[in-house]
């Protein structure tokens, strides 16, 4: 059998320094969900605004984060604003500086398409039933908006989960970098450590997002 | 410089997406015929490579299966990563389809007579594939730009050129202004291309 390499993961304090890895990762996901959802649905609610300009400015800046590989913003930020404006980012603050604008910009898409699809009948046949506009919002269009979001911006989390291992490309220290470090440091004592800790990864990332991904899928299913 | 790297990156990324087509078919396929043993095997794959990063698929398969033999250069890596993870948003996208079909209509269909190839080639599949446009065309711009995380397996894409000049020539601002210019190309066109298309096939769908 070939050495798989996965024994220098239970070398000195390897597993909890890929942990701490992973909740670098986590946090700096959370951190972003946190700001860039109600960032997203305030812009959202903007977007079904009947204002043309404030709707064009919203439009080019959504299409233009989510046209964007996220790598290459987190470039622009990491490297084209701190030279452009000559102030200092950490890698973190960069991160979550590029999740937010992204988060955002995904999240108000997602508020725009459910408003929209509540049918316009609904707002006319509560206006018939004498409700005024506050009531309208509360009762009839929220709970019906928050059904169709919910599944969808818990799907939007684990995106931003998965895209935080681009972070690694901008020097911060995650689980990716975490598992070169160790693979670098047991070169010579276990040369196939690159397998089993990179199936480690793997394996991690999948359980940070298969329960929040079920989730998903459960109240999608219950809500429809 | 900026030049050929944009023809790597679209020349990857096509040969990805077209893997990821064919390799999504055929999970659909099983997914909407429910093939016994198979079903189980494509909805774990599903599952595992929609829950993880490319990234961490690419590391995996660069620098982790060269350690138990299987050896692959960067450009085939490349490709099997995005068809490995393409494969499977493909699928959905297809299986989601498929299943949007309502079952009267294979019905009244094999009672006028059709065969069941017919039923597939004439009824269920022209309408699967309109309803499917949307997802298919997100996904091709989803992956399109998943490329871009190549260049951490030292492929000489378009963010690795970027990187690269930044480090030689110490010119941030226009290395960057360069790459996003040939990003918003390659990507515009297809993201103008998906809103035409659904345009286009809009009419296929029934009763909407």
């Amino acid at each position: 059998m070939p050495d798989l390499g996965l024994e220098v993961l239970f070398k000195g304090k390897n597993m909890v320094r890929l942990l701490g890895g992973l909740w670098v990762a986590l946090k700096i996901s959370l951190l972003a969900v946190a700001i860039s959802f109600p960032l997203g649905i305030l812009l959202g609610a903007l977007m079904t605004s009947k204002n043309p300009v404030v709707k064009g400015i919203l439009r080019v800046y959504l299409e233009f984060v989510r046209i964007m590989p996220q790598l290459v913003l987190l470039f622009l930020i990491y490297f084209g604003s701190t030279k452009a404006f000559g102030w200092d980012l950490s890698g973190e603050t960069a991160a979550v500086i590029v999740f937010v604008l992204w988060g955002t910009a995904e999240m108000s898409d997602l508020v725009r398409g459910a408003l929209i699809s509540i049918p316009i009948h609904q707002y006319e046949s509560s206006e018939a039933l004498g409700l005024s506009r506050a009531q309208t919002y509360l009762y009839i269009i929220i709970p019906q908006t928050v059904r169709r979001l919910v599944p969808l911006s818990i799907n939007l989390i684990t995106r931003m989960i998965k895209t935080t291992s681009l972070v690694l490309m901008i020097g911060v220290v995650e689980v990716l970098k975490v598992a070169q470090q160790i693979i670098e440091a047991n070169r010579m004592a276990s040369p196939n450590a690159a397998f089993g800790i990179y199936l480690t990864v793997f394996v991690l990332y999948f359980i940070a997002c298969f329960p929040i991904s079920m989730l998903s899928k459960h109240l999608e299913r219950k809500w429809r | 410089m900026y030049e050929k790297a944009a023809w790597l990156t679209v020349r990857i990324g096509l040969i990805g997406i077209f893997l990821s087509i064919i390799l999504g078919f055929f999970c659909a396929a099983i997914l909407y015929y429910k093939v016994p043993v198979l079903k189980r095997i494509v909805t774990a794959y599903i599952e595992l490579s929609r829950n993880t990063p490319l990234l961490v698929q690419l590391f995996f398969i660069y620098y982790g299966l060269p350690k138990v033999g299987i050896k692959t250069d960067a450009a085939t890596c490349g490709m099997i990563g995005l068809a490995f993870l393409g494969g499977s948003y493909m699928a959905e996208a297809f299986r989601s389809g498929l299943e949007a079909i309502d079952s009267i209509q294979t019905e009244s269909a094999l009672s006028l007579g059709m065969s069941k190839y017919q039923v597939m080639r004439y009824v269920v599949l022209p309408q699967a594939i309109s309803i499917s446009i949307p997802a298919f065309m997100a996904n091709v711009i989803f992956l399109m730009k998943e490329t871009s995380v190549f260049s951490a397996i030292s492929l000489m894409d378009l963010m690795f050129t970027a990187k690269d000049l930044i480090g030689l020539y110490y010119k941030t601002t226009e290395s960057l202004f360069l790459l996003v210019i040939f990003y918003l190309l390659i990507l515009l066109p297809i993201s103008i291309l998906g809103s035409l298309l659904e345009r286009r096939l809009r009419h296929a769908g029934f009763g909407s």
